[in-house]
């Protein structure tokens, strides 16, 4: 029988804090972006700021309203990149197949070594013990035999805590948990599904494979085989290292973006931290994403699929603008835009050459940027500059890669096993 | 009334944590022996032996690394390496 395990670091930004600096223990504790600015989202919350309805995603004017008493601290990737790393450190070493699901999860497949502990719960129980020894923060570790059901038996208990999903127990654990809850059940899937009077995991499980077809498509009998615990994914290796799935970069503006023109500096600005990201990863993007906060919040992300794959910031640019013309229509302005280059692979992939492309040139732009880069490298940032990010000297003056640099680890990449 | 957020600054120093300047030698084996290290008075402790190493965290000072339980004078304390991105500093707990 396969045993997988999926452990959490509860509260992973939080708890990081909270170990580093003993005076926050106690007190209601946030992580939140860009404390300094006008913008920023919570991204975790400690236990003690819970019982005043602070949650991740929440605006920190928000939450500063529910719990005036909130401490808020910005974040410290360095720190969590580290922890992620002793984290997954502990883990392979109990098997070589670690898949990390951002930062803080990972699923581990344990088969191989259950004859030397005997069951899935006590290694889940020592790897607990040791992360709160070692690392000094809790985790909460689901046990089951397959991905999707290990990662909802984290979500059960916690903090610290194993939960065991078997074959024998699915349909009394799993099967009475909120279809929201599973896997690769998004906001529209869920409240289509709560359309049609589908509220439990159960019920996913009980419907017609047939009838979630037709409403789902593909994905619909994906959903039937989660719930019914026949998710037969493996747990990929990764050799302990994180994937990168794509880079991107996005701001809110110092001021609100009235039109295209103030949207191409800030683009262009983004673009070139996002290709330099890209070049410093050995990477080029085959789809460029843009994502588009309009003054009253709410917001849209594009996507366009490249003829050949990049790390030129004036081509992810030029896509972006593209993508812009064509589906902003400006009845407001724009708070805030992103970038990011997702589908990657590495440089030298061998690509298709257009007809209708000058080669020559675009490998001059290429060699170019590797030289803006060097000199960035060993002058600064502001030591050479476009003309355009000029033209405005509050939109222009952003230094997106030291300011913005998040190593996403396929971050906010939809589920997909 | 608007209230003034809470400045997290106040609560980012740590009363326990002290990082130390450390007289150490790396074998050709890869073991790392701590000889001696500077407290934050500016006196200099011989360390007399290891007893122990692990990974632990220390939540009294904030923070998680190797961790040397070391005899010092006829006690035993606890020296911690911490190690990001090639660089290694050494702290210890303040009592």
């Amino acid at each position: 029988m396969r045993t997988v395990l999926h452990a959490d670091m509860n509260n992973a930004y939080a708890s990081i804090e909270m170990l580093h600096h003993p005076k926050l223990r106690g007190h209601p504790v946030a992580v939140g972006g860009s404390v300094e600015q006008r913008h920023g989202i919570i991204l975790a919350r400690n236990y003690e700021a819970r019982p005043y309805g602070i949650r991740v995603g929440q605006a920190l004017w928000e939450a500063r309203e529910k719990c005036p008493g909130l401490i808020i601290v910005p974040p410290d990737y360095g720190k969590y990149l580290r922890f992620s790393r002793l984290f997954r450190g502990i883990l392979s070493e109990y098997s070589p197949q670690v898949e990390p699901f951002g930062l803080d999860e990972s699923w581990v497949d344990v088969t191989g070594v259950l004859w030397r502990y005997g069951s899935g719960e006590r290694i889940a129980d020592e790897i607990r013990a040791r992360v709160k020894s070692e690392l000094g923060i809790t985790v909460s570790v689901g046990v089951s035999f397959n991905k999707v059901f290990a990662k909802l038996g984290s979500d059960m208990k916690k903090p610290d805590a194993t939960t065991v999903i078997t074959e024998e127990n699915y349909r009394d654990v799993v099967w009475p948990v909120p279809a929201s809850e599973l896997l690769g059940v998004g906001r529209s899937t869920g409240r289509k599904l709560h359309r049609y009077g589908i509220r439990t995991i159960g019920d996913i499980a009980r419907c017609e494979p047939a009838l979630l077809q037709s409403w789902f498509g593909k994905w619909g009998l994906f959903l039937w085989t989660y719930a019914n615990g026949l998710d037969a994914s493996p747990v990929h290796e990764t050799g302990g290292e994180s994937v990168v799935k794509s880079v991107g970069n996005s701001t809110t503006a110092p001021r609100d973006l009235e039109d295209e023109g103030d949207c191409h500096i800030v683009f262009q600005n983004l673009a070139e931290s996002v290709a330099e990201r890209m070049r410093d990863l050995g990477l080029m993007a085959r789809t460029v994403e843009i994502s588009l906060r309009a003054s009253d919040l709410s917001w849209c992300t594009r996507q366009r699929a490249l003829g050949t794959p990049t790390h030129i910031s004036t081509e992810l640019c030029d896509t972006a603008m593209c993508l812009l013309r064509e589906h902003y229509s400006w009845e407001k302005p724009l708070r805030g835009v992103g970038i990011r280059g997702t589908d990657l692979v590495p440089i030298g992939s061998p690509w298709q050459v257009s007809l209708f492309r000058d080669a020559g040139r675009r490998e001059k732009l290429e060699q170019m940027e590797f030289v803006v880069d060097g000199i960035r490298h060993r002058f600064g940032h502001f030591s050479v500059s476009r003309a355009l990010l000029m033209t405005d000297s509050k939109l222009g003056r952003l230094d997106a890669k030291a300011e913005h640099t998040i190593h996403p680890v396929g971050y906010d990449v939809p589920a997909k096993l | 009334m608007a209230v003034d957020p809470i400045d997290y600054r106040a609560y980012m120093d740590s009363d326990h944590k002290v990082y130390v300047d450390v007289n150490e030698t790396r074998t050709r084996d890869g073991k790392l022996i701590p000889h001696s290290f500077v407290w934050e008075d500016g006196r200099e402790y011989e360390v007399d032996g290891v007893t122990d190493v692990r990974n632990a965290a220390s939540l009294k000072a904030g923070g998680a690394g190797v961790r040397y339980t070391v005899k010092v004078r006829n006690r035993e304390a606890y020296m911690y390496l911490e190690e990001d991105q090639g660089v290694s500093k050494w702290f210890m707990e303040r009592k």
